[in-house]
Formats: structure tokens, sequence, C-alpha cells
């Protein structure tokens, strides 16, 4: 992980990336294996040595203390020696407060704050110790909708302005995608794939990583001269090096396209379609009784029972 | 042109669910027949005695006595069993360990064995001849027969109270306050101090007062062990039965409605700590 | 500067083993030392007592502890507790499902206030209890003169027993149905209505089953201070042997002679009633939690 990075650790509930993001903050315990802060072994160090910044799902804000006093809590817990002095304390409080915006509440306690505050109390109180790291557990998790997409642009903010290296897990691809600089791709504890958005999205390394970051059909397909076939004709899709022979193709909703019979590589009937925020979803069935479903511009409207073919305009294949 | 309905204040809210009159009602006849008519019984008593009849039973110096020692030795036992049962209620529900569920349900023992039975078998215990007492006495130390006596039996009674308000609370911490703390650089004593004693402050306090109420009216478990003694250990309860022996019934009555006085003012000062609680934190 | 952070994988999850090295639980001496401190106190302060009560019931044999129970007036004592258990159980039962359908299915002005007022009798005293019947029907009480012409007695007599029995359990059943049934709401009753049930028969399939663990485990715990009240029934019952002594009240008055042998043989009576109960009542805890009310217990 690079310094001063924002990655998302992205994986179906269960993966392993909770469990990843405790052991690197010293409250589990790898059964092997290191964790490394820049070229430091942390393995062995307890976890009040760790300086991580931590913040839980449900926040876990201390309830019987004002969120002036959650977020001096580790300060005021350091040895006395490298304590700050009070006013000191104070003035950092203050410009946390005003970091997460969220000035005239110092006094208040936690159970007089809506969820997306206590949130933010919960990230200011993380931040306040000057982690090496800042770790977030599911941010956004209990938060509904609305709430949860304006904290998602606010926590980029944070971050573009304070430079500090962190990560997060969440098992909501859109958010990964949208907040993180890298994503790293969990599953059933294993690391399937570290990289931007932008890689993930154009070269998952794995048919989990493809089918965990949105909806694609399987085909089969055969792999011939560098090119992947299906029924026969070539497709756009370039086969894996030194792949010959029957291989499974993925295709995005998006990557399939209405065509003449004579050009296509599927067909079948329209079973349905419904219209959404200017897109459409077609849902066919082919012949060999499987359900497709078709993304387009809402454009064309297609009736139930009419007979399609479809065309494959892209797609990933996995040696 | 016709006004809207208004909406009328009901007693009750509309419900589709019959029988609300048949159990309301019996609930009413039978709470005024058991328990306010005989209750109201004891006002009027000690409102024909006044309250100057009040203290002047209060100051005859057996009765003073004798509140003084329901009192002092509750308040020091309530205070006792508030530390143990903290220590228990924690193990309890913190650590694991074979023959948990026994010692879980052990705890419950004073709340199911009768006291007249409690009280013989910790009178016997505490004799000076008695498997403790007799290990007392080499000390040089005599329970049974003193306040000491009373104070034994009060803690037994009260221990109940102070670990089963505590504990849903200590099982109910959420680790994840826990690990916060550590996560921000505290020592474990600093969590324990700063963050997870401080919000069971509240139901301690509400333990301590029950244990404190029931020691204070306790009668059967501790007359066999108290001894007695006029001025020494006699303890007010078993003043009022000597007295409606005696059918002193205005003396009885005077005892009574302070005990019951205090015992009001302790159950207010519980609500009290218990609203200030949910207040400020939002819980109890 | 550039700072690298990573952390080798593959990761499994947590192992039993690492909860041993947990942030949240205190170091393996002072859990041990808080464990030892807390089982020593209860066995000392709780245990030893009871043992006391089978050890002091058998310290002649068998044939002495089987003497105590073959006094008439140890007999009738038995009698008599299970009479007074027989009616003020009942009666406490019925009341507590009443109070509780009343309070916890519908909304009504003054719902606290009746609560607390049905919770009274936990907090005043046994001898107070006791104390206020004697008040109204003894031969100085308000109502006294009325009942002696009457020829009616209460007081030192079975009824007085029954009545300040039924003070103390008062509380006992309405206390856990009561947040039992808020728990559960309205709903399962009003689609039992909208099914064609009518209110009695509603109650009968459905809140019933509902609150059957619920009722069982506060029948038990009434019926354990019913048999073993000493204080409200000392005051009341005027010490009659073989009349209107129940079993505790024989306990005192048999070890206030110095017949320590059957004074402890019938306390362990009691004693087994106590343990019986302890040990149904941790079933049900065990058992049927989610089918008791959060946090009731007594």
């Amino acid at each position: 992980m690079r310094a001063g990075e924002l990655l998302g650790l992205l994986g179906p509930s269960g993966s392993g990336k909770t469990t990843l993001l405790r052991i690197i903050a010293g409250l589990d315990f790898p059964d092997r294996g290191r964790i490394l802060f820049g070229g430091d072994d942390a393995t062995g160090l307890p976890v009040q040595q760790r300086a991580v910044g931590f913040v839980f799902q449900h926040y876990a804000l201390f309830k019987h203390m004002s969120v002036a006093d959650n977020i001096a809590y580790g300060l005021n817990a350091r040895k006395r020696a490298d304590r700050p002095a009070k006013a000191e304390i104070r003035r950092r409080v203050g410009d946390l407060l005003d970091l997460i915006k969220l000035s005239g509440f110092a006094d208040r306690y936690p159970s007089q704050l809506s969820g997306g505050q206590r949130q933010r109390i919960a990230l200011a109180r993380a931040l306040a110790v000057e982690p090496r790291v800042l770790l977030l557990d599911e941010p956004f998790g209990a938060l509904d909708a609305q709430v949860r997409k304006d904290l998602r642009r606010w926590l980029r903010e944070i971050h573009d302005r304070t430079g500090q290296t962190t990560i997060f897990v969440t098992h909501d691809q859109d958010e990964a995608l949208e907040l993180s600089d890298r994503v790293a791709v969990l599953d059933r504890g294993r690391l399937e794939q570290v990289g931007t958005p932008d890689e993930v999205q154009d070269n998952p390394a794995s048919a989990t990583v493809l089918r965990f970051l949105g909806d694609a059909i399987e085909l089969e397909a055969i792999a011939e001269g560098g090119r992947v076939l299906v029924d026969g004709k070539p497709t756009p899709v370039a086969a894996p090096r030194g792949a010959v022979g029957p291989v499974k193709l993925f295709v995005r909703p998006w990557q399939l396209q209405f065509a003449d019979p004579a050009e296509s590589h599927l067909g079948g009937t329209v079973r349905a379609s419904h219209r959404s925020q200017g897109r459409q979803r077609i849902e066919v069935a082919p012949a060999d009784g499987r359900h497709l479903v078709v993304e387009d511009f809402d454009g064309e409207r297609y009736a139930a029972g009419q007979p399609v073919g479809l065309r494959i305009n892209g797609g990933y294949v996995f040696a | 042109m016709v006004d809207a309905p208004r909406p009328k204040r009901h007693f009750r809210r509309p419900s589709v669910i019959p029988g609300f009159g048949l159990t309301f009602g019996y609930t009413l006849t039978c709470l005024s027949l058991i328990v306010l008519l005989p209750l109201a019984a004891l006002v009027v008593k000690s409102s024909e005695i006044g309250l100057s009849g009040i203290v002047a039973v209060a100051t005859d110096p057996r009765v003073a006595s004798a509140l003084r020692v329901s009192f002092g030795v509750s308040l020091l036992a309530a205070l006792t069993a508030s530390v143990f049962g903290f220590i228990v209620a924690w193990v309890l529900s913190r650590y694991r360990f074979p023959g948990r569920k026994i010692v879980d349900a052990v705890v419950d023992l004073p709340f199911a064995l009768p006291t007249a039975v409690a009280g013989i078998a910790l009178a016997s215990l505490y004799a000076p001849t008695g498997l403790v007492g007799a290990q007392l006495a080499k000390l040089g130390i005599q329970a049974a027969y003193t306040p000491l006596g009373i104070f034994i039996a009060m803690v037994f009674i009260g221990l109940p109270f102070a670990v089963r308000t505590v504990q849903p609370l200590i099982t109910e911490i959420d680790k994840e306050v826990e690990e916060a703390s550590a996560t921000l650089g505290a020592t474990r004593r600093m969590t324990l101090v700063r963050v997870v004693l401080p919000p069971l402050i509240p139901a301690v306090l509400t333990g301590f007062a029950l244990a404190f109420a029931r020691g204070v009216g306790e009668y059967g478990s501790i007359i066999f062990i108290a001894g007695n003694l006029p001025y020494v250990s006699e303890i007010a309860p078993l003043l009022i039965v000597i007295k409606l022996s005696e059918f002193d019934y205005a003396g009885a009555a005077a005892i009574a409605t302070i005990m019951l006085a205090i015992s009001f003012l302790t159950l207010l000062a519980i609500n009290l700590i218990q609203a200030w609680s949910r207040r400020r934190f939002g819980y109890v | 500067m550039s700072e690298g952070l990573g952390a080798s994988l593959p990761i499994d999850a947590p192992r039993a083993e690492d909860r041993v090295r947990s942030v949240v639980t205190e170091g393996r001496a002072v859990r041990w030392v808080l464990t030892s401190l807390a089982i020593v106190f209860l066995a000392l302060f709780l245990v030893l007592p009871l043992f006391t009560v089978f050890a002091q019931a058998l310290a002649r044999g068998w044939g002495a502890y089987l003497a105590a129970f073959r006094e008439p007036d140890a007999l009738s004592a038995i009698r008599l507790t299970l009479t007074v258990a027989a009616i003020a159980v009942p009666f406490n039962l019925v009341f507590g499902v009443a109070a509780a359908w009343a309070i916890a299915k519908f909304e009504f002005a003054g719902k606290s206030l009746l609560i607390t007022l049905i919770d009274l009798p936990f907090s005043v005293s046994p001898v107070v209890s006791g104390m206020i019947y004697v008040l109204i029907f003894g031969s100085q009480g308000l109502f006294g003169a009325f009942f002696i012409e009457h020829g009616i007695q209460i007081i030192f007599a079975v009824p007085g027993i029954v009545l300040a029995t039924i003070f103390v359990t008062f509380p006992f059943v309405a206390r856990e149905l009561i947040p039992l049934m808020q728990e559960q709401g309205t709903t399962d009753e009003e689609a039992a209505l909208t099914l064609g049930a009518s209110g009695f028969h509603a109650f009968l399939t459905v809140t019933l089953p509902n609150i059957r663990w619920g009722l069982l485990y506060s029948v038990l715990l009434c019926n354990a201070r019913a048999m073993g009240e000493f204080g409200a029934v000392s005051v009341v019952s005027g010490h009659i042997r073989g009349l209107t002594n129940t079993l505790p009240l024989h306990v005192e008055i048999l070890y206030n002679e110095y017949n320590f042998v059957a004074a402890f043989a019938v306390a362990s009576l009691l004693a087994g009633l106590a343990l019986v109960t302890l040990l149904v009542k941790s079933i049900l805890e065990w058992r049927y939690a989610g089918d008791l009310a959060a946090g009731a217990r007594h």
C-alpha cells in the first residue's frame, strides 16, 4: 500500500475484509504472515502502540462522554510525558470539529446526534491521534442512502485535504469504485486483485472479481487463432495467449447489442423490458432456456415475444 | 358548514382487541383490595398518631437504636454486596470457566431459599460452636448475636440484587467500544476506568439501593443470627413485631411509617438515577 | 518520504485460540484471581448455609430426620402451607394474566403508575406487609370490631395467612408477563381476530402459547415465595401449633425450642423446594431465554 492513498477493501460478506482490517489494527491475530508499517514489522506490536485510527462500523462512541471528550480521548490516553497540554488538546479538538463541520457540537452527547454526525465524530476521534493509517470498517454501512452519498463525497474531500493513508472496507462496489485510489478485491480470505478502479474494471484478474463488480453472463466459446468464437462466429474479444479450444466467455449486459441474425452470436425472444433513468434493460430468452439481460439506451422499444439476434461487442476470458 | 370532527382525547387509544374493560376492572379491583386499601389503613393509622406521635416513637431510645442498627448495618451490607456483586457479575458475564452456569444459578439462592431457612442456617454456621463461628472465635471475633451477624445476613439477602442489576449491562457492553479505546492507545486499566465502568455506575447504584432497601426490611434471615439484644442487635422490623404482639398498633405503625418513608425515598432515588442516566446518555 | 503498508495473505477466519490474546479482556492472572474470588465468596456466603441445612438435618441419622415428619404438628404445617399456596398462587396467576393483558395490549393514561402500584409489595418490608392486615382486621383494627361481632376470624387464622401471602407474592406473575407481552405486541392477536377468532379464542390459541414459558417461570417463583414466606405470615398467624403454623413458622418454633434436628429437617424440605425451583428456573432460562421477559430475573 502506498502512503497517502485511499485503498478500498472490497469483497462479499464473509470474504475476510473486516478480519484483515482488524489484523492490521492489532485487534485480531494472523495465523501466519506479517504486518509491515513502512519498513517496521508491527506483527507483534500491541494494538495500543500501532498508532492506527480505527473507525468501527457502529462507531463505538463512548456514550457517557461528550463529543469533545470522545475526540480528545486518544490524546488524554497518552503517557504524561507525551500528552499535549490541556489547551493544546482543546485546540486540536476544535480544529477537528471544524474539519468535520460540527463546530457547535463539542458539549453534546452521542445520543443527541444523528447517525451521520456520529460517523463524523468517530472519524475525528480516530484522526486525533494522528494515526499512521486510518482504518474504516464499512464506514457507511449503518446509514440511509442519502446520508451515505453525502458522506462519501465528504470523506473523499477530507482525504484529499489531509492526505491521510486510509483503508476502508466495503461490500458495495459503487462505493469502492467511486471513493478509492486503488481497490483490493478479496474473496474467501484470498486477495484476488489490487488496482485502480479502472484497472479492476477493464482487466479483472479473475472471474470472481468480474462477477463481484457487476452482472455478467457466462457463455461457452471456442478460442481459435487468437480470437474467441461464439456459435462459430468471431467476436472482438482476444483469446488469452496460447489458449486453444473451449473457453468461458463473460459478457456484461452493455456488451451485447441487437443485430441482424446474420451478424448475431446469440438469438432468442424478448421476454420483457424495463426502462429506468434513460436506459433500458431487456430480458431475452434464448432457445436453451437461459435468461439474458441486455442493457441499451432507451431508444427503440422491444415487444415481448419478438425474436431478436444479439451481437457480442466485448467480453472477458480467463486462462 | 360542518366542522371536521376534532380528535377527542381518549383515556384509552381505540383498539380492536377485546377484553380491556374486564381485565382492567379486575386488575384495579384486586389491586385496591389487596394492596391499596391495606396500605391506606397504615396511612390512616399513622395520620391518627400524627407527625408529633411518630417523632415521639422514633426518639424513644430503643426504637432509635433499632432504626440505627437497621439502616446503618444495611448500608454497610449493601456496600459490601455491591462490591462483591460487581465482581461476581463481571466474572459471570466476561469469563468462561467450567461450572459457570451452576455458579450463575447459585447467585439466585437467596431469592429462592425461604428466609427462615437461611436464618437458622446462618445462625448455626456463625454460632460460636458453628462451622465458621468456631474459626472466627479463635480470632476473637463473635459474629452471631452481634451486629456483625446482622451484617452477614443482610449481605446474603442483598447479593442477588447487586449481581442481577449489573450483570445484564456488563453482558451488553459493546466490545467495539473497548476495542476503540485500545486502538486510541489506552491501556487495559485505562479502558476499564474511563470507558467500561462509568456507564455501569447507574446500575451499580440501583443494585445498591435495592440491596439496601431489602436489608432494612428483612426479618426472617436476620432474627435468628441477630440475638435481638435491645440497644445492640435489635432490628426495626423485629420491634414492629414486638409492638404488635403487645397490641401497641400505634407504635408499630409509627415505626413502619418511618421505614416505608425511607424505602420510598430509596425507590425515588433509583428512579431519579435512571431518569438522569436515560436523559444524559440515552440508556439506563 | 514513502510509507508502505502491507499484509501478507492469505488470512483465515480467526481461530478460537486467538481469543485468548483478545485485547478486550484482562490478563490471565487477573482473570484467575477475580474468578476464584467470586467462587470462594459465593461458596462461603451462599452454598455453605444451604449445605448446613442438610448437614444439620441429618446430624443424628435418617431415623431422627424422618421422625420430624411423623409429628402431627409438622404434618399440619405441611398441609397448611400447601393449602395457602394452592389459593395464593392461582389467585395471583389470574390477576397477573388479567393485569398483563390490560397493560400490555392496550394504551391508556396512567399506565406506568399502575405498574408502579402493582410492584409496590416488593418494596414493603414483609413485617409491614403482615402488619397492614392486622391494622384492618385485628381486634384493635379499623374493622376489627365488625368482624368479631360477626364471628369471623381473619387475623390469627388461615384467611389472614392467605391474605398476607397473596400480598407478598402479588407482583410476581404480572411483572414477568407485562414486559413479555409488551415485547410480543398485538399483531398475533389481530391476525387471529381477522381470521374470525373470538377474543377469548384468540387468547387461548395465540396468546397463551406465546407466554407459556414465562407463565411457568413466574408461577414457579411465585410458589417458592408463597411457601417460604416468613415475616408477613409470622405477624398475622398467631403461631397456634397445629392450626396456623406454616412450614417456615414451624421451623422457627422448633429452632427456638432447641430441637435443631427437627428444625433443620423441616427446613430441608423447604431448601429442597428452593433447589428444585432454582433448577427448573435455570433450565427455563437456558432453554427458553427467548420466551421469557428480558432481564426479568427476580
